[in-house]
Order: C-alpha cells, then structure tokens, then sequence
C-alpha cells in the first residue's frame, strides 16, 4: 500500500501572531516553525499503518526552501520519502493543485492530511485534492482502518460519530483522536540521522493560478481590562452578565 | 448576482447553522439586488422555517441515495441545482466538508472561515478568521464565482420574513464510494459549536469526578460543555469536547472558563466568544488578561454558589 500524507509548515502553536507594518501580509520575523499540529496526526496514523501493513509512506509539501525542515522532519519520524512542490502557495486551489498532480502519477491507494492548517485555517485543500483526483473525500476523521482496497474511517459529526466504509483510492481529513495525542512520534537520534539520507524529491510547479488573494490582515483587538468580582460578590457577576453583558 | 445557500439540516431537521447561513445569504443578496435560493436535501422540516430568515425560494431535493452522507455525492447534488454567483454554505463538518468539492466542480473561489457580510461584491472581498482566531484575514475573490462557508455564531440569525416557494426536485445521485456502517448522535447535548453559552474547565478542577458542578451549571444556563486540551488528553473528557487551536474553535456569546490557566493555544480556539468569563484559584494567570469579567477563587465553592444565583435569576 502506498500512502502520500500532505503536510503544511505552521507557526508554532506559540507563537504570537503580527503582521507587516503595512499589514499586507504575516509577519515571519522571529517564528519557529513546525509540521501542522493535525498533520500530524495524519502522519503518526500513515506510520502505524506502515508499521502494521509494510506501506510505504511518502510526505508531500508544497513550499520553498524553508519547509524542508519539516520535512526532514516528517522523515525522521518515519517516513519512506518526501516530496517538495517548490512553490510559496498562496491559496487552498494552488496547493491543492499542486498536490493532486502529484498524486495523479504516484499511484497511491490512501492519502492523508490533517482536516485543516493552523495558519491560514482554510480547511479546502483536502477536499479540493479529492475532487480533483475524482476520489472519495471522509472529512474530521477521528478513526481509521485499512483492510485490502477499503477503509474503514469513523468522522465526528455535530453531536455525534459516524462509521463508513470507503473504497480506496480515497483522502481522509484526520484531526486529534486519529491517533491518541500520547502516540504521536518524537524522532529520535536514529531517526534524524537516517531522515538526512532519506530521498526528498524537489519538482516544479505546474501552474500558478490563483482563486483566493489575502488583501489584508488585521490582529485580533485587544480586550478591555477584566472586571474582577470578589468571589464572595457573585451576585454582582449575575448582574454584570445579565444587566451589562446581556448574555444571560 | 443569484445567491444560493445550503440548509443543512440533521435527519431532516434544520441545524441554527442552517438559519444563519440563510441569515447572512440575506445580507449578500440585499447588497446584491437578488433574491435568496435555499438548497436542502431530504428536510423533514417545512421550508416556512428558511423563509422566515430570507430565502424567497427553497429547492428540495430528494433522493434516497442522498440519505446517508457523502461529501462528494452531495456536492455533485448542490452543483446540479446551484448556478448563482454566490454559493453560501455554515462552516459545519458536513457543509466544509462538501464546499471544497463544489468549488473544483464548479470552478468557482472558495472562502472560509468568513465573519462578517461581504466588503465588496465586485471583486467579491470579505473578512474571514485566520491563525486559529489570533487574526483576520480581508480574502479577495479572483473570480466571478465565489462559494463561501459562514463561521459558526459571527454573523448571528437574523429573522427577515419573505415570501416563499418550494420547488421539489428529485435527484439520483451515485453514492457509491462510501457507505455509513453506523451512526452514533448523543441524544439531547447542545452542539458545541452552536451553543450560545460554554461552561469549560480545565485541570484546576483536579479529576474528572468533579465535572459534575460544571454540568449542572451548563444546564441552568442552557450550556454547552468543553475542556482544555491537557483535560482531554489525559482523559477525563471526550477530544470532541477539546476547545483550542488543535480542537475546536468555538464563537459562543458566553465562554466560562473554569480552572484553565489560559495557554495561548486555548486562546486562539476562544477569544472570538463574545463575553468571557474566567474563575480561577491563581490571581496570576494569564486568561485574567482576556477576560471580560473575573473571580479569584475557589471553583469549588464558587461554582455551585454562582448555578444557585444564576437558578435563582431564571426563576
């Protein structure tokens, strides 16, 4: 079986977010980077999977030169390879473009991908990547099994879970719960060293069409200073909620 | 400009998202000069109910191998019967999980996450939440064509009785790459993500056993309830349950906070809640700094002190 697992390289979970002074775009002074949090998820799920199954697991990135080190990364936590599109995407349609083209000649039975990045939170590129492969799509997977050419994912609904079988080929959107967060894979020196001489394949870009353009950016406002209610005053809380804030 | 919006609806049943989504396709056809088209599949619910929210025509479609979900066969249904300008959808897990998809059918611009109506129409331009909440985002469309997924509880339900007709139209869409082996809902718990008021707690609470008074306040209040994410980690609530940049982010009107310290990464999936409200033991952490109202205190005694006033005030 082989499996493309798609990866994103994201600020930090830390990290403060600022933009430009002229707010055209975010500001990248300063911030560590690493895989997207739900990413790996998908990753540690692929590496089970090859663990168990004998897949192989590949790592897509679309980005420049300064991804790879998440890449490295992924391949120190088990990856077989990894891909880089050498692109600075600039939308969900461009990365999910580029991925799916991919795709389209590697002949993969499964590929994963976290539901969406922590960045820019579009949460479109793994739907638009099935789409464009005309492939199943199981989006907030929470569970996944794999028996010959089907997939058993189990999706969070509202309020609720839900069990489907899927034929493969197919993409599957995971999130936390695809693995337990305690089963997510810290590399370890034997990982990082092989992940230097593990395969990373630079191919171009097919195109760079555009459908979404950030204009602006704009931080969150900041909070007008807290109330404080003496813990023996809650009944000044209820009036605040209820007489000034209106919300109960 | 012909606005079309996706009702969804839960076992045929109208979801708020459903109404809020008509509410803000309102809002873009009013700007437009154009009238509001509600799609729904298999509602058992009367189109009365999209009416009263804006739509002036609902399309029913029925199909029977629509009755199980499938993000691909509803997306080839909704692309069959839309073919406005401005395809809106609620940033549920169905409805994103479907808009991707139609996106790359119809060739048209997709936007999610978005927060408030349009800034321009032409070229279409709106704001949208980016960075888990730490940011906003102006997203320009390049397009004519633009679908866009409205985020849960920014916009609000805003009643704006029309006139309305229904059209049936019957489908046969192949569903054939998955199938629903069972399906699990919690019978009778408020959706997180819709919930007006979030009780949540965090480790402050010391074991699990003591989730019983965050409950009982979250059902005087009409609450939905969450956690942090160490609470959900080391198991002593569901992941669904996980608000923050890695669970769910969430827009209540009301967000309590019980016992959580307040970690950057909780904060990015709460502070677009519209009051905040933050209990804790320890005069020094760092939620204190964004919160609207706060206690100092004991959770322990406070909470079932604060569920018998607020019990009180309900009468």
């Amino acid at each position: 079986m082989k499996i493309l697992v798609c990866i994103s390289s994201v600020p930090d979970t830390t990290s403060k977010i600022n933009f430009t002074a002229d707010k055209s775009a975010f500001d990248k002074n300063g911030i560590q980077w690493v895989i997207n949090p739900l990413d790996e998820f998908a990753l540690t799920k692929a590496i089970k999977l090859q663990e168990s199954q004998g897949a192989t697991v590949t790592v897509i990135n679309v980005g420049d030169t300064a991804t790879e080190p998440v890449i490295r990364k992924a391949l120190a936590i088990g990856a077989n390879d990894g891909v880089r599109v050498n692109l600075d995407p600039k939308d969900s349609y461009s990365t999910a473009k580029e991925i799916a083209a991919v795709a389209q000649n590697g002949g993969y039975d499964l590929i994963l991908c976290g539901k969406e990045s922590i960045d820019y939170n579009g949460g479109s590129v793994p739907g638009m990547v099935a789409q464009l492969l005309n492939q199943p799509f199981v989006n907030a997977s929470v569970g996944l099994d794999v028996n010959g050419n089907e997939a058993t994912a189990v999706r969070e609904i509202e309020g609720g879970k839900e069990t489907i079988s899927v034929k493969l080929p197919a993409v599957i959107a995971g999130q936390k719960g695809l693995v337990d967060e305690k089963d997510l894979i810290i590399p370890n020196m034997r990982g990082i060293m092989s992940a230097r001489t593990k395969p990373l394949q630079v191919v171009e870009p097919t195109s760079s069409e555009v459908k979404v353009q950030g204009v602006s950016y704009d931080s969150v406002p900041p909070r007008a200073a807290v109330k404080l209610v003496a813990a023996d005053n809650l009944d000044e809380l209820v009036r605040l909620l209820h007489e000034e804030a209106k919300v109960i | 400009m012909a606005v079309f919006v996706y009702a969804e609806n839960i076992n045929g049943v109208y979801k708020k998202a459903a109404f809020e989504a008509v509410s803000y396709a309102k809002a873009v056809a009013d700007q437009a000069g154009d009238t509001v088209t509600a799609i729904t599949v298999n509602p058992t619910d009367s189109s009365d109910l999209l009416y009263k929210y804006g739509a002036s025509n609902v399309i029913n479609i029925k199909d029977e191998g629509l009755k199980n979900f499938s993000a691909k066969a509803y997306a080839q249904a909704v692309s069959e019967v839309a073919n406005g300008n401005v395809i809106v959808f609620p940033h549920t897990t169905d409805a994103s999980s479907i808009a991707p998809m139609l996106a790359i059918m119809n060739g048209s611009s997709l936007i999610t996450n978005v927060l408030e109506a349009p800034e321009s129409l032409s070229p279409f331009q709106v704001k949208r939440k980016a960075f888990s909440g730490k940011g906003f985002m102006h997203a320009k469309s390049e397009g004519a064509a633009v679908i866009l997924t409205v985020s849960q509880n920014a916009f609000g339900v805003k009643e704006n009785t029309v006139s309305g007709s229904e059209e049936v139209k019957n489908l046969s869409v192949a569903n054939e790459d998955t199938k629903v082996i069972s399906h699990e809902q919690s019978s009778g718990k408020l959706d997180l993500k819709e919930a007006e008021i979030v009780v949540s707690a965090g480790r402050g609470l010391k074991g699990p056993e003591n989730w019983g008074m965050i409950e009982e306040l979250a059902n005087v209040l009409g609450a939905a309830t969450a956690c942090s994410k160490p609470v959900s980690d080391i198991g002593w609530r569901p992941h669904n349950e996980h608000v923050g940049q890695t669970g769910k982010a969430i827009s209540p009107n009301l967000y309590i906070a019980v016992g959580i310290s307040g970690a950057i990464q909780h904060l990015a999936g709460v502070n677009s809640s519209k009051t905040i409200v933050v209990i804790n033991s320890d005069a020094e952490a760092p939620f204190f700094k964004s919160a609207d109202y706060g206690v100092v205190g004991d959770a322990f005694q406070i909470i079932p002190a604060l569920t018998e006033k607020i019990k009180a005030l309900k009468g």
